[in-house]
């Protein structure tokens, strides 16, 4: 279990999080939901330690991270930030082989190509395993990245916005893996994601973020609810049950009415 | 195969490096001086050898971190404090100023400022600029006008019998090398060399970026305060035994990223090394033969390289 106990960072004087505390339960997913600048990432980056926090600790089965070796971290949490571009001529095999690095120190050995392999497979990357991932789309890249964590072969696998800039069908080929990955393997995932109904549909565990601190942390049931959702985002959101799933509805009714009184505006100028 | 191709590659880079050599040491031969022009010829390859690797290793480092190919310590203004030195010894000093006479002095003094400066700018405007590229390139602009400027404003006061002692020190050249400080700056290669290939599996680990490298385990403040100071150290050594050659090394690791599509740093450290070997070499043979001595080779290579840093600033735009 990883608990998170008071963590705050500021940037100047402002508190980009503010005394965050949460404890991550083991086996299931948990996403971190909130508007924009609510320090979703921030907080995502101290727990995996990728940022140091102002004050506070995070604790992986008890032990601070901070004091445990680098390379022993690297076993047991890995941490996939926003899919940033790299300028390198790596091939889909090569960039997965990383996921080996705390292992082997990149001298593979025959039990990390198996390894390696076997990712490959998961993710279905066999017929793209030589291919330069700068020749990749974007769906496909996002799967190497993946790919690469579960050579990693971590208990805990963070995702900083695993859906960004990917389709709908994407989106749910990625959840579905994750999923999977909890069920067949007895992951812990933990992301950072937008699009709500993604949370409600694919997340054991919500938490929801704003202004640096938690808004609230519970079950999806307990979080997706519309009195809590609209003091969150502040706008108006109507849940709905749609097979078995509650989908939040936050379109705006006078939608249509804007647009023709913006018509009628242009029309006037 | 991708495998068995960059191997073949590395071979034949070794066997045109080898030929290049041979060539030079052989060409136009006079059997009546054979032992004052091979021993003469040898030094010179071997000061090549040392520059040439130093730049190549620290020119590829020093990319990786900053997860740039345009940028390098040269572009960074390390070369116009290279001139900015040598010209205050001689406006302070003077000429006759055992700080430029004497060969030792010299270096040290060169090696040790270029080294705080190079540490000055990496460690302190990496953390203010939060290492943004273009604002790099710029404080290096810069810096490099700044230092380039003050050094012409002195150069236009010393006297003109001066000034030429000087201008010979601003061009590198392999032909005057002092023993001693190439052997000293064997060693100080060597060891660096030492160091960084002892742990080069790590580099490619730093090309995934600082949360890459730390998801992986590695400890990317540490490591790269680390290799920072050896790249200072490189770059600072080279440019105080033969001078500043300013675009050798964005020529030779571009040329080298071009022909091995990697981002593998055993090969692309070797890679380099020899490339900037073949460079130096080429560039030595026709100051040499061609132009009987009558041109520096840094003007060659900048020739060369500065045109070449134009092509990849237009294709960079293009895209």
């Amino acid at each position: 279990m990883i608990s998170v106990k008071g963590i705050t960072k500021l940037y100047g004087d402002k508190k980009v999080v503010d005394d965050v505390s949460l404890s991550i339960a083991k086996g299931k997913i948990t996403s971190l939901i909130g508007p924009n600048g609510a320090g979703k990432s921030t907080v995502l980056s101290m727990i995996t330690r990728l940022l140091d926090n102002d004050s506070g600790e995070v604790l992986l089965e008890g032990d601070n991270i901070f004091t445990q070796p680098n390379t022993d971290l690297a076993k047991k949490i890995s941490i996939l930030k926003q899919s940033n571009h790299l300028e390198l001529k790596i091939t889909v095999r090569e960039l997965i082989a990383f996921g080996r690095y705390p292992y082997s120190k990149g001298r593979l050995t025959k039990e990390d190509n198996a390894l390696i392999d076997e990712a490959i497979n998961y993710m279905e990357l066999e017929q793209f395993e030589d291919r330069y991932i700068d020749e990749l789309s974007g769906g496909q890249r996002q799967r190497a990245y993946i790919a690469m964590t579960i050579a990693q072969d971590t208990e805990y696998i963070f995702l900083d916005e695993p859906l960004n800039n990917l389709d709908m069908k994407h989106s749910v080929q990625i959840m579905q893996i994750l999923r999977r990955l909890v069920r067949e393997r007895n992951k812990t995932i933990i992301i950072v994601i937008h699009d709500i109904n993604f949370a409600s549909c694919y997340s054991d565990n919500i938490v929801a973020l704003k202004d640096g601190e938690v808004a609230i942390s519970g079950t999806k049931n307990e979080v997706i609810k519309k009195d809590i959702l609209e003091e969150i985002y502040e706008m108006e959101i109507n849940i709905e049950c749609i097979m078995g799933h509650q989908i939040c509805i936050y379109f705006d009714e006078h939608a249509d009415a804007t647009v023709d009184d913006f018509v009628k505006e242009q029309a006037q100028i | 195969m991708l495998k068995d191709h960059k191997n073949r590659l590395l071979l034949v880079l070794s066997i045109v490096t080898v030929i290049v050599i041979v060539f030079y040491m052989l060409f136009q031969i006079d059997f009546d001086i054979l032992f004052y022009q091979l021993p003469s010829r040898g030094r010179r390859i071997l000061s090549i050898v040392i520059v040439g690797v130093a730049i190549a290793v620290s020119t590829v480092i020093f990319q990786t971190i900053v997860k740039n190919r345009i940028l390098t310590p040269s572009i960074m203004g390390l070369d116009s404090v290279y001139v900015f030195i040598q010209t205050s010894i001689v406006f302070i000093a003077g000429v006759s100023s055992p700080f430029l006479l004497n060969a030792h002095f010299n270096y040290f003094l060169s090696l040790g400022l270029l080294t705080l400066f190079t540490l000055f700018v990496f460690r302190y405007l990496f953390k203010l600029t939060k290492s943004n590229v273009f604002i790099l390139l710029l404080i290096g602009i810069i810096l490099g006008t700044f230092f380039g400027n003050l050094s012409t404003f002195m150069q236009q006061l010393i006297s003109p019998d001066d000034f030429l002692v000087l201008q010979n020190t601003l061009f590198a050249s392999f032909n005057v090398v002092n023993e001693d400080l190439m052997l000293l700056t064997a060693i100080i290669l060597i060891i660096m060399l030492i160091i960084v290939l002892k742990d080069f599996h790590s580099l490619d680990v730093l090309a995934l970026g600082r949360d890459g490298a730390i998801n992986l385990g590695v400890n990317y403040d540490r490591k790269v305060s680390q290799l920072l100071v050896i790249v200072a150290i490189l770059v600072s050594v080279s440019t105080a035994l033969v001078g500043p050659i300013m675009f050798l090394g964005l020529l030779v690791v571009n040329i080298a990223h071009e022909l091995f599509k990697t981002y593998k740093h055993i090969y692309l450290i070797i890679g380099t090394s020899l490339i900037s070997i073949i460079a130096l070499v080429v560039g030595q043979m026709i100051v040499q033969f061609v132009f009987q001595n009558s041109v520096e080779i840094s003007v060659i290579i900048n020739l060369v390289g500065g045109v070449y840093f134009i092509y990849l600033m237009l294709r960079r735009g293009r895209e």
